[in-house]
């Protein structure tokens, strides 16, 4: 069965530093929903309150209609927690691990193999050898296995690509899309902007507020500057020299490119730079209006986060 | 500046553990000055590759010469000459920030003076002076990165190693760290880095592929976009991963 999570005036502190600010959230049954921002954005803290591990200092969080805190027995009957750091047992085989998990949900394996047999089958090969010498990629495969052998309504991986390769982690990706087409509900935080594309919906996360929540398409549909992707040869010192640049809201490097955000009339602006490179001597200069991406959103976010 | 100069030189370096070959009859150089991307699956011998060029490790066969020093017959003399700064490990979270400064300054033999001369240059570079006396652990995780990057070259490395230095940085951040890896690499000093961002991949100046312990590919970002018909950086990497299974 699906379930919902409704997020509401979530607070949290360590210390002095606010970890969660005010959070408000409502993510609907069999969303693949992604909280999308860096380190210390306040990911693992929300994930931690949510699988019932550690105390808000205000507010709730309901899944179903359970409470995290009143409820929490249920609530962890039912939620799969993939953590960030690799938390299975090293000296354990891969084999003994789903085991192990099996056990403690007081689940059959038999009976429940056929649901993790998407992923399952890409490890069942090296099901003799210990977790700790698996490669990456596996570890995540082995992890994610493990959280869903007891079928939970709630799947929540906290940075599950973090340090994979990028074939690893669009392999990881597809299977998600398979198990959310079981009806699980699937929480996913990274800190991979260009990851944003794959969930229904996220929230752009810096330090402990939600700067947007939306579909990925709205969030750059919405988006109010015009983006030019500047390219020239040398494309070393062009940076600098675009930099403060009149008319110009924001200038970043992405990839073999530059992000220029405005506000202007992408036409007139283009002409403009056109020309003040060409005077500044660089050659085989290309200019042309880019759809945004999620980065170019977060990034602006980041830069006015009262907008 | 940079050169022409071979500052990495690597000629059919191989390493074994058992049966299992971790680098497979690897040559390559480096250039003095050069920022060179180390890219490659997680299991496909990077890590195994630089533990060896930094001294750390011993190759099973084949020559390995790093700024000048054969690393194979003189690996504490190599260590002397490079910088090293990951993710994982990079400054003591339980000293301050001059206390880090001058614990690494000191095991590359700089004197005090040079290390207080140095430490005021990096920091007021970064516009950190006034976290001289802060806990590394109250630094939030994108400024200990740039100090860590600081840190590991105090000394004025030839090279400086950086394994997956940007990860879980901010998008901010991780472009003003990729500044920073730009002017010491316009000061000479060669730049040896892995990430799994594919968009990083893109500044470097080359790239090299590693697959199953074998180096796949090595070339200019252009040339490879080239060569595989690829859009940008992320299709190369993922043709080359694909086509190796």
């Amino acid at each position: 069965m699906s379930v919902s999570v409704k997020i509401k005036d979530l607070e949290k502190s360590y210390d002095k530093v606010d970890a969660l600010k005010n959070l408000n959230l409502e993510i609907r049954p069999n969303e693949l929903f992604g909280f999308i921002g860096p380190d210390g954005s306040g990911k693992t803290t929300l994930f931690r309150i949510l699988t019932t591990l550690i105390l808000a200092d205000k507010g709730t969080i309901k899944v179903g209609n359970y409470d995290v805190v009143k409820n929490y027995k249920e609530i962890r009957k039912i939620t799969g927690y993939m953590p960030g750091r690799f938390s299975l047992y090293m000296d354990l085989t891969v084999e003994e691990n789903l085991l192990f998990y099996a056990r403690i949900f007081n689940v059959n394996i038999r009976d429940n193999l056929h649901l993790i047999d998407d992923i399952y089958s890409h490890i069942s090969p090296f099901k003799n050898r210990r977790a700790g010498a698996l490669s990456g990629g596996m570890k995540q495969k082995l992890a994610l296995s493990c959280a869903l052998i007891h079928k939970p309504d709630l799947l929540v991986l906290d940075e599950p690509t973090t340090g994979v390769d990028a074939v690893s982690r669009k392999e990881f990706w597809e299977l998600l899309k398979k198990m959310q087409e079981r009806g699980i509900t699937i929480l996913v935080s990274t800190p991979y902007m260009d990851e944003a594309a794959l969930c229904d919906r996220v929230a752009l996360m810096q330090t402990g507020r939600l700067m947007s929540v939306d579909k990925p398409q709205n969030i750059v549909d919405n988006f109010p500057e015009n983006i030019l992707n500047v390219k020239v040869r040398k494309m070393h010192p062009v940076l600098n020299d675009l930099l403060g640049f009149e008319g110009a809201e924001r200038v970043y490097r992405f990839g073999d490119a530059i992000h220029l955000a405005t506000r202007r009339d992408a036409g007139e602006m283009k002409e403009r730079i056109y020309h003040y490179l060409a005077e500044k001597g660089y050659q085989e200069i290309t200019i042309s209006p880019l759809e945004p991406v999620i980065e170019d959103c977060f990034l602006a976010l980041m830069e006015n986060p009262d907008k | 500046m940079k050169t022409k100069e071979t500052v990495i030189e690597v000629n059919n370096l191989v390493k074994k553990f058992g049966h299992f070959v971790a680098n497979d009859n690897l040559t390559f150089h480096v250039n003095r000055g050069e920022i060179l991307g180390f890219l490659g699956a997680n299991g496909a011998g990077k890590t195994t590759a630089i533990r060896i060029l930094t001294g750390l490790s011993k190759p099973t066969s084949g020559k390995v010469i790093v700024a000048g020093i054969d690393v194979n017959k003189n690996p504490e003399k190599v260590k002397r000459r490079i910088g090293y700064m990951s993710q994982r490990f990079s400054l003591y979270d339980d000293m301050t920030v001059r206390e880090n400064f001058r614990f690494y300054g000191g095991v590359y033999g700089l004197t005090r003076k040079q290390i207080r001369e140095r430490m005021r240059f990096y920091l007021k570079k970064l516009a950190m002076e006034s976290y001289e006396n802060m806990l590394l652990q109250n630094i939030p995780l994108g400024w200990k990165q740039k100090l860590a990057f600081s840190v590991a070259n105090v000394h004025n490395p030839d090279i400086i190693f950086l394994d997956e230095p940007t990860g879980g940085v901010d998008p901010i951040t991780r472009r003003q760290f990729w500044e920073m890896i730009y002017e010491v690499s316009d000061a000479g000093t060669t730049v040896f880095v892995t990430t799994h961002y594919m968009d990083e991949a893109e500044y470097c100046e080359r790239v090299c592929i590693m697959s199953e312990g074998k180096i796949e590919a090595m070339d200019t970002p252009k040339a490879l976009k080239e060569k595989y018909g690829a859009k940008n950086m992320n299709e190369v990497f993922i043709k080359i991963a694909r086509n190796v299974e």
